[in-house]
């Protein structure tokens, strides 16, 4: 039963964006720490921006 | 032992569904329960579903679950993210899901409840669902690819740039429809105005605590939102009781219009992340909410249906839009049956989440199933009210006269039973001053689920629930025109930064408040009109947006359809041949009889002729002669523009003929722009739930 409800809790948090951050972070320790000229991870805030942003430049809603 | 017994399942919910459904079509009593229609919508759905989308899904599209999707071969983190099956869904469903299924059916239940359902369940099926989920296959086949870009690269430049302008003008139409909406629900109602007018500091705050305070800590700051809307519910109230504040909030038409106008022009200037990211938040969960709320009610509470299953108005002379049953249900009811809308999302925005192609039955066939059940529960609110109500809120002024006495005296004449003292007192639980010639569709939807939500949840909160139900609709249908004076304004950008490569920049000032400004006219002027017209307005845009929406349906079947006979399945071709030709009889009909018809309540032509002549014969009241030539300006501009839409339907239809012809006699084509097959690494290790 808990086991289910942090399941629907994660799906919840992936819906809305909330650990957009999170996923973000682990994709960047994956893929881009290894190399050695790497940028740095962007703060949570700069993170944000640019999702937010990126998110919003397609059709996003409709009738 | 165990197959049998799945299939005796499916022979129960095939002979359940059957019996709801003859329960719907046959009854002719007094009223039926809303419990049958959602039992008739299940089955269907889950027949649908389980059948017909599984077999489209393994013998036409042949998805293949090994095969890399987009998501996964161009993965950057950003945009192209593989992402859990349910959010994926739940990022569609919401981005197609807006106040359309809504409106649609309201109106529509004027010629009874049965046509409407019926097209609702049917044409969702066999047309609506089955042309999202070709899209978004076709589409993440070939690098999450817009359906402007897929018609260029595979039928040619023509469907690209008829998509393209097809889009362009929807947006305007479906912007100033929605709009009208939004005016009519706020029209002499200081409740709504001010629970409306809350929603834009609310969904600023929001934005700010999410941008700046908690940076991405989007949950918290939604909660905290949806709490703010829920008391300006409440202080709305708290304003329509205090005799000084009240007169703030209680405007005409006009003056709200106008406010609308700046409001959008000034949504589509500001940041994405102030204004429309938080408002879009928002809307979806209230929306969600809502619409389970509505089911859990429906399912508790049992309502009667009372509308009769037909009523006399198919023969075109019903009082909320003029025209017959044919072509005019099939055109009213877009969102929520087939919707070219969809299309959009389901190619370029969907396919860069999608992980896997086997969830594609699910998030294109699947969501629509639930936006066409948002439908049904739309035509049953609606339904449930008494006729006679049905249509003193929705039947406009210029229909049925302005005067209470008169309106009532019009609609006993159909043989409905209503009474002034029964609009007042209903106006009164609800918080209103009068409910007469709501047009619209919002206010009459908004009674319904105040009934619905007052004999589930207790009645004496009902002008809280009407209240509530008027914020819900209206907050997503300001996102809706935020959004799309936004996707307007883009679009702009990019057809003129063909001819001048700085208007191109989305984030050079210049450009952005002249394309803005550019897009908020174009749906400024439609609203406008529709504000000042007797008439109410929607009676002519709906019908529009109805055309121009099938139109692009068209479009997007035209060309799943081109590339399904190009990848030499012409054999199956028929999957979306048959919606293709469905709705090209729909839309060319009504078309033609909004250009031709001599019908004043359905030619545009024969509406501006008649007005002209009464102008000139000074038959005019002086209030009717004033705006008379700005009517009959557009009812001209409203035909031309419907002409325009269905030349460059045929346009695209003769060229996909062009290339399907072209492919069967074996000359040479554009080459397919699908990918090439990549094995997916995701199919084992990821963890599926």
């Amino acid at each position: 039963m808990l086991k289910k409800i942090i399941h629907l809790w994660h799906i919840l948090r992936q819906l809305t964006g909330d650990d957009a951050y999170d996923v973000y972070l682990k994709h960047h320790a994956e893929f881009h720490e290894s190399s050695v000229d790497a940028a740095p991870a962007l703060s949570r805030k700069e993170f944000f921006k640019l999702w937010q942003d990126n998110k919003w430049k397609g059709v996003k809603r409709c009738c | 032992m165990h197959k049998n017994f799945k299939i005796m399942i499916w022979i129960a919910i095939a002979m359940l569904g059957a019996t709801a459904i003859s329960a719907i079509a046959l009854n002719r009593g007094e009223s039926i329960s809303a419990l049958w229609f959602i039992a008739a919508a299940a089955c269907v759905y889950a027949i649908a579903y389980r059948f017909y989308a599984a077999w489209i899904a393994a013998k036409v599209l042949m998805v293949d679950e090994t095969r890399a999707t987009p998501a996964e071969r161009l993965e950057n983190g950003s945009d192209f993210i593989p992402t859990n099956k349910w959010v994926v869904f739940g990022h569609h469903f919401a981005a197609i899901a807006g106040p359309g299924p809504l409106i649609g059916p309201t109106l529509a239940a004027q010629f009874g409840y049965l046509p409407g359902t019926l097209w609702i369940l049917i044409g969702a099926v066999l047309g609506g669902a089955v042309q999202d989920m070709v899209i978004l296959f076709i589409s993440t086949r070939r690098n999450a690819r817009s359906l402007g870009q897929m018609a260029r690269d595979e039928i040619g430049p023509i469907g690209g740039v008829a998509a393209l302008i097809g889009t362009f003008l929807i947006m305007i139409i479906l912007i100033a429809v929605l709009g009208l909406v939004v005016v009519n629900a706020m029209k002499h109602s200081p409740w709504a105005t001010s629970t409306v007018a809350a929603t834009i500091p609310i969904a600023m705050l929001v934005g700010f605590y999410m941008r700046n305070f908690r940076p991405g800590r989007v949950l918290e700051a939604t909660l905290l939102g949806v709490v703010l809307l829920l008391l300006a519910v409440v202080g709305g109230g708290w304003i329509d009781h205090n005799e000084s504040l009240r007169t703030l909030f209680d405007h005409d038409g006009l003056p709200l219009a106008g406010s609308i106008i700046v409001y959008g022009f000034a949504a589509a200037v500001m940041p994405v992340w102030l204004l429309l990211a938080p408002r879009d938040y928002l809307s979806t969960f209230v929306k969600l909410g809502t619409v389970i709320l509505l089911a859990v009610a429906i399912v508790i509470l049992q309502p009667e249906v009372k509308m009769p299953a037909i009523t006399q108005f198919v023969d075109g002379t019903g009082p909320i839009f003029g025209g017959k049953l044919f072509p005019f249900v099939f055109i009213t009811i877009a969102c929520g049956a087939i919707s070219g809308f969809h299309a959009l999302i389901a190619s370029g925005t969907t396919p860069k989440l999608l992980t896997n192609e086997r969830d594609i039955r699910m998030i294109g066939y699947g969501a629509m199933l639930l936006e066409s059940f948002v439908a049904i529960m739309a035509m049953i609110a609606a339904t449930v009210l008494e006729p006679g109500v049905f249509f003193a809120i929705n039947s406009p002024a210029g229909v049925v006269g302005k005067e209470a006495v008169d309106a009532i005296a019009k609609i006993n004449s159909w043989g409905y039973a209503v009474t002034v003292e029964q609009m007042n007192q209903l106006a009164s639980d609800m918080g209103e001053s009068s409910l007469f010639a709501r047009t619209g569709g919002a206010p009459s939807l908004a009674v319904g689920m105040a009934s619905i939500f007052g004999s589930a949840f207790g009645k004496g909160m009902l002008a809280l629930w009407y209240h509530f139900a008027i914020m819900f609709e209206a907050i997503f249908i300001l996102t809706t025109l935020d959004a799309g004076t936004r996707v307007g304004r883009f679009m702009l950008q990019d057809m003129l930064g063909n001819v001048w490569p700085k208007m191109g920049q989305t984030s050079w000032m210049p450009s952005v408040i002249f394309t803005s400004g550019l897009v908020v006219a174009g749906w400024g002027y439609f609203l406008y009109i529709g504000v000042i017209d007797p008439n109410g307005g929607v009676n002519i845009l709906w019908p529009l947006f109805g055309i121009a929406n099938q139109m692009l349906a068209a479009i997007a079947l035209c060309v799943a359809t081109g590339i399904l006979v190009k990848s030499g399945k012409l054999k199956y071709a028929w999957v979306t041949g048959l919606p293709l030709v469905w709705l090209v009889i729909v839309t060319s009909t009504a078309a033609w009889q909004k250009i031709f018809s001599d019908d004043i309540r359905v030619g545009f032509f024969a509406a501006a002729n008649d007005l002209a002549t009464k102008l000139a014969a000074g038959v005019l009241p002086p209030d009717k002669a004033a705006v008379a030539p700005h009517l009959i300006f557009n009812q001209q501009l409203d035909a031309y523009l419907t002409m325009f839409f269905v030349v460059v339907l045929w346009i695209v239809i003769i060229d996909m003929v062009r290339v399907t012809t072209r492919y069967l006699s074996g000359k040479p084509l554009l080459p397919t722009s699908e990918a090439a097959h990549e094995p997916s690494r995701l199919v084992e290790n990821w963890v599926r739930d």
